[in-house]
Order: C-alpha cells, then sequence, then structure tokens
C-alpha cells in the first residue's frame, strides 16, 4: 500500500471534484496560452502586414523611380528636338557681321572661310556640339511662273567632331541637286515632293517638304552647301557655324566663347541664351520636380508605414491592455474555485484524514496525499490548457487564415518558454490554490475528528 | 506480567466558549499484555477522552502516558506517529474506514506508514486477517457495499495489522446487531488471549462483561477498578 495508491483511488472515487479542479486547471492556464498565443500572433501579424507594405512602398518608389527616369529621357530627347526645331544654340559668325542687321533682318552679309568649321572639328573643344556650315542669304525661287522671296540656305550637313564619339546626326546634308523647303514655300508655290523649284536660275527637285513650324523654317529653302557657295559666288566662304547643343548654360557661355574665340580668331558669338536657359530650366525644373516626386512618393510611403505601425502598435496594446485585466482575473477566479473545490475535498475527508493519522500516517504524509493529487491536477489541466489554449489562440488569432505556421509564432522565446513551462506553472497555481486546504488537512487534529 | 499501558494522575480539561470542562481528572490506569480491560461509565464521563489520551491522539495536560515502556507525548509529532502505527491499534464505533479503499487496502492501510515488514508479508498477513475475519468474499468491496459487521471487522483487521501491542476500542459494538457484536467482541478477547492489551470503552454492561476487568468512570475520574472474570 502507498500514497500513490490512495491518491489514485480517491481520484476515482470522486471523480467530480477532480475533473473539476482540471478543467478550473485547464481554464486558468488555457486562458494564459490563449492570450499569449493571440498576442503572439498579433505580433507575428504585425510584422507581416508592415513587412508587405514596406514592399509595396518600395515597389511603388522603384516604379516611381523608373517612370521619373524614363519620363526624364523622353524629356531630354523632347528638348533636343524641339531645340532643333526652334534653331541653333549659339551662331559662329564673322567678325564684321553686323548683329543688328541679323537680327533686325535676319541678314548675313560678311563671309569667313568654309575651313574654320574644318578646324573647329579637328580641335579639342569641348563646349560646342552638331556643327553646321552655313551659307544664308534672301533670294527668290520660282515654280510654274511664280516667284516667292525665300531664305536660301546652303548646308553640307553636320560636320562631325573628331575627338567625340559618333553622335546621332541632328541634321542631314541635303544632297546636290535636291532641295528641302519649308511649308509656307510648298504652299505659296503649290510644290509637292519630285516637282523643280527653281533658284538663282537652277533647278532643283523638292526632296523633302517640311512641316509647319511657325518661324523662319517655314520660308526657308535648303540645298548643298557648294552648289549654294557656287550660285551665290561665295566657294569655300560661309556665312555662319551654327553649333547645336552647346550645353551653354549660364556661366559656361564665356566658357564656350573663350574657347572659340580662341581657335577661330576673327568670329564672334550670338547664343541664343534664353533657349538654353529655358531648356537648361526646363531641365532642372523637370529634375526637381522628379527629385519631389520621389520624394513625395517615399515620404507619402513612409507615413503609410508610419501610421500603420501605428495602428498595429494600438491594436496590440489594446489587446495587451485586456488581456492584461481578463487573463489575471480569469486566473484569480480559477484560483479561488480551484481553493474552494480542495476546501470541499478536505471537508469531505475529515473522517479519513482523521483514521489515517490515528493509525500513524504523518502530517507530511497527509500533505504529501493532497499535494500529490495537486500535482495531477497541475499537470493535466496545464498540459490540456496549453494545448487548448494555443488552438484557441491559432484559431482566434487569424493565424491560419493569414498563412501563420506555428514555428513562426515559436519564433518568439517567450511563447516557447511559456508552453514549455506552462505544465510546472499549472502545478505551482493549483498548489498555491489549494495549498491552504491542504495545510489544514495536514494539521487536522485526528483525536477532534474521532471525537465527533 | 509486561505493562503495555500505565496512566498515571492524567489530566485533560477541555477549554471552550461556555467553559471549562475536566474530561479526565488525576486518572491512573495500568494495562498489562493479555488484560482485557472494559472502561464504562455514562455519557461525558471521559471515556472516549481517556482512550484518545492512552493511544497518543491527545496530549493529557497533566500526568504520564506510557505506552509499550515508551512516553509517545515526549516524542515528536511525526516519531509519535511512526510509534502509534508500529504499537497501537484502533477501532471506532463509527468504522472510519476510507471509503475508496477496498477491504484489503483498508487492511493495509497502516502499512504506509509502518514499513516494517516487507510488502509482500505485509500482504499475506493482510489476506490471512481477512480471512481470519471472515472477509475472503469481500475482499475488494468498498466499505459502501459492506454490512456494519463487516466494516467493523474490517476495522478490527486493520487494527490488527502491524500487530499492535495495545488495542483501544471505542464503543466498537454500538452499531452492530447482537451476532456481529459477539463476534467482534470476541476477536478483542482472542487478541488479547494471544498477549496484547485490549482497552474497550463502552457503556453496553453485556460487552464489559466479556473484559477481564472493568473501570468505573464518572466526571472523569476512576470511581471503580474490579478484577472480572472473563465470561
Amino acid at each position: 500500500m502507498s500514497i500513490t495508491r490512495l491518491v489514485f483511488n480517491e481520484i476515482r472515487h470522486r471523480k467530480l471534484n477532480f475533473v473539476l479542479t482540471i478543467l478550473s486547471v485547464t481554464i486558468a492556464v488555457g486562458c494564459l496560452t490563449g492570450a499569449q498565443t493571440l498576442l503572439r500572433s498579433d505580433e507575428v501579424q504585425t510584422d507581416d502586414i508592415l513587412a508587405a507594405k514596406k514592399t509595396e512602398v518600395e515597389a511603388a518608389v522603384a516604379e516611381r523611380v523608373k517612370t521619373v527616369e524614363e519620363a526624364g529621357k523622353a524629356h531630354q530627347d523632347f528638348v533636343r528636338k524641339e531645340m532643333l526645331k526652334l534653331g541653333f544654340n549659339i551662331l559662329i559668325l564673322p567678325e564684321e557681321q553686323d548683329v543688328s542687321e541679323l537680327l533686325l533682318h535676319g541678314r548675313l552679309t560678311a563671309t569667313m572661310p568654309e575651313s574654320y568649321v574644318d578646324k573647329l572639328a579637328q580641335s579639342s573643344v569641348m563646349t560646342v556640339n552638331h556643327l553646321l556650315p552655313t551659307v544664308v542669304k534672301r533670294v527668290d525661287v520660282e515654280h510654274g511662273g511664280t516667284k516667292f522671296d525665300v531664305v536660301l540656305q546652303g548646308t553640307r550637313g553636320e560636320v562631325p567632331i573628331l575627338n567625340r564619339g559618333q553622335k546621332k546626326m541632328l541634321l542631314a546634308a541635303v544632297p546636290p541637286g535636291s532641295v528641302v523647303i519649308g511649308s509656307e514655300v510648298q504652299k505659296k508655290l503649290g510644290l509637292k515632293k519630285a516637282d523643280t523649284l527653281t533658284i538663282l536660275g537652277e533647278d532643283f527637285t523638292v526632296a523633302t517638304i517640311n512641316k509647319p513650324t511657325g518661324s523662319i523654317d517655314d520660308v526657308t529653302v535648303w540645298i548643298d552647301l557648294k552648289q549654294a557657295q557656287k550660285l551665290l559666288g561665295m566657294e569655300n566662304l560661309i556665312n555662319t557655324i551654327f553649333a547645336l547643343e552647346c550645353g551653354c548654360v549660364g556661366d559656361r557661355l564665356a566658357q564656350i566663347r573663350a574657347e572659340v574665340s580662341a581657335l577661330l580668331p576673327g568670329t564672334q558669338i550670338v547664343e541664343e541664351e534664353a533657349k538654353a536657359l529655358t531648356r537648361a530650366e526646363s531641365r532642372a525644373k523637370a529634375e526637381e520636380a522628379a527629385i519631389q516626386a520621389l520624394a513625395d512618393e517615399k515620404a507619402a510611403g513612409e507615413a503609410t508605414l508610419r501610421r500603420t505601425e501605428e495602428t498595429r502598435i494600438d491594436i496590440e496594446d489594446r489587446n495587451a491592455g485586456l488581456a492584461g485585466v481578463l487573463v489575471p482575473l480569469v486566473m484569480l477566479g480559477c484560483a479561488l474555485w480551484i481553493g474552494f473545490l480542495a476546501f470541499g475535498n478536505v471537508r469531505e475527508r475529515q473522517s479519513e484524514i482523521g483514521i489515517l493519522r490515528a493509525i500513524g500516517l504523518s502530517s507530511k504524509q497527509i500533505l504529501t496525499l493532497f499535494l500529490s493529487r495537486t500535482l495531477l491536477t497541475g499537470i493535466v489541466g496545464g498540459v490540456v490548457g496549453c494545448l487548448l489554449g494555443l488552438q484557441f489562440g491559432l484559431q482566434f488569432g487569424a493565424a491560419e487564415s493569414l498563412g501563420i505556421t506555428v514555428s513562426r509564432l515559436f519564433e518568439d522565446g517567450d511563447l516557447k518558454l511559456l508552453v514549455i513551462l506552462a505544465p510546472i506553472l499549472a502545478v505551482v497555481f493549483s498548489a498555491i490554490a489549494s495549498w491552504l486546504p491542504a495545510m489544514m488537512a495536514a494539521k487536522q487534529d485526528p483525536a477532534v475528528v474521532l471525537q465527533e | 506480567m509486561t505493562e503495555i499501558l500505565d496512566l498515571q494522575k492524567v489530566c485533560k480539561t477541555y477549554r471552550g466558549r461556555s467553559g471549562e470542562v475536566r474530561a479526565v481528572d488525576g486518572v491512573s490506569l495500568s494495562l498489562d499484555a493479555g488484560e482485557f480491560v472494559a472502561v464504562r461509565g455514562p455519557s461525558g464521563c471521559g471515556k472516549s477522552t481517556l482512550l484518545l489520551l492512552s493511544g497518543g491522539l491527545l496530549a493529557p495536560d497533566s500526568g504520564d502516558v506510557t505506552v509499550a515502556g515508551e512516553e509517545p507525548y515526549l516524542m515528536s509529532t511525526d516519531a509519535r506517529s511512526r510509534f502509534r502505527a508500529a504499537n497501537i491499534g484502533f477501532v471506532f464505533q463509527q468504522f472510519h474506514l476510507v471509503p475508496y479503499l477496498s477491504v484489503l487496502e483498508n487492511v493495509l492501510a497502516p502499512s504506509i506508514a509502518n514499513k516494517t515488514a516487507a510488502a509482500d508479508e505485509t500482504l499475506t498477513r493482510a489476506r490471512s486477517l481477512v480471512v481470519h475475519f471472515g472477509l475472503e468474499d469481500r475482499i475488494d468491496h468498498v466499505p459502501g457495499e459492506l454490512s456494519s459487521g463487516e466494516r467493523q471487522r474490517t476495522a478490527l483487521a486493520r487494527a490488527l495489522l502491524n500487530q499492535p501491542k495495545l488495542l483501544l476500542a471505542d464503543e466498537p459494538t454500538g452499531n452492530l446487531d447482537e451476532e456481529n457484536a459477539e463476534l467482534v467482541l470476541t476477536h478483542l478477547g482472542e487478541f488479547a488471549a494471544s498477549g496484547g492489551a485490549v482497552l474497550l470503552v463502552t457503556h453496553d454492561a453485556s460487552a464489559a462483561a466479556r473484559a477481564s476487568r472493568t473501570v468505573f468512570l464518572d466526571s472523569g475520574k476512576v470511581v471503580t477498578d474490579d478484577a472480572a472474570t472473563a465470561s
């Protein structure tokens, strides 16, 4: 015969009391574990939501960067083409050219050697691009007996700058015998492609008709430079060199001037500053807008993240606060109930305790008898409560629906420790709750019981 | 003869809200081995208190209690428990059986406290006691399934498991019919005859008549202590 035998026989005899005690321990431990699992589930959910949000924001910013870069490239290309339509960035003119005559009447009367453009092209000058040597004169052209006053431009196309990589040509050369005409010329003379246009007595075939630009280009015709020089009696001479896309922004104009003047003495430079600045400003503004858009996107993303985080923290705090009140209350209630059940058990077993003491069991053995029962209720209630609490937490913490695995929850050491320690905690909890009744049983005076 | 129980000028007073009650007042009593002593007296005369004092369950206010040559009240609580398990057997009117243990397990219960004998030996002795008291058909029954006589015989078998020197019986026949009462008294007599000492507390004259000696108590004092011939 042993204490263990007594314990198990008593449990079989008083099943209801035992089951109710286990139930109380189960509820207490289940409540604690469930609450912790719920809170942990909240944390994992927060981590996932914030990670997803962060990825979303990063993707949006990356997308924005891509859009801005593409838009920037498109804008640059647009500006480049627009600058071609608008005219030239700088004009290199002979020194004796009256600029006011050019500005007022569009006339270029002074000349300089065509070799200047080659000199410039072969130099190491870095500030100019796309060199275009040109002769310019206002002449009458004729088609079908109708005459029209136009600006004749003789051009040989772009002269490649030797010290640079080959750039995309902005303006192609006009083949000898062909003419490119502006839209107004076409309109006035009723020209169409392949028609013949007579310029200074020589016939040219219309190769290209330009679209209207609303500028002097609409009343301009372009022919091969050599032919133009011959027609105008200006062999090996030119009126101007157009330099396109000079990068002539702000103070750099002075640098261009200095560079070109050093190479080509006896020339002057007229810059179309407003256009350059417009382009530069446009670029700068586009860049600023892009930077601002990116910053706004990032700020908006960060604000969204911050708001999400704050909302989640609020939810977590609220849940933790609720659990902080409810769990101790439930545990206290369970402890009182366990104590009540243990007290009832002691009361019911008074006679038994009395006789066991009378036949020689010590108070320690009586205490062991009751605490062994407590140990069993604690272990069973602890394990069952822990499992039910985990299940509850997983089910109601939306962990399953969100795909949060148990292993994710257990990444947190506290929950793992709680689950490992749950049966021990349950035993301690149960022992504390039933300690007083057990002590009462152990200290019970057998003489008093046996006299009743 | 070996003296088993010796009470010398033992006093016990209960103190309650309604005042003091002197339950035992200077009682001196000795029991030798083989003696069967009945203590009689009116209700409240201190019979049961005297039995508890003798059994090491209730410390006297004054006087000396010696059981089997030792003074249990000079021992620690745990040592006294062990001493009680080894030397004293109890039988009560209310049986005080453990309700969730079978007859055999109830008989074996004192072995939890007294581990001097091997488990097999104890089990054999318990079974022989069960047979001796005619309970072999009820060996696996719990007290709730037994008659009063069977319960008391189970209690008696339990009291004898550890082969005590002193058997204390408090109104053991109080809840029994004549036949079972006779049976129990016979067993008590047998125990005394085998060398043990029996102190039987009873107000039943016929039960007391089975004792070798009867002590009359009144208001906690021994009124008479006469030797009688066992029937």
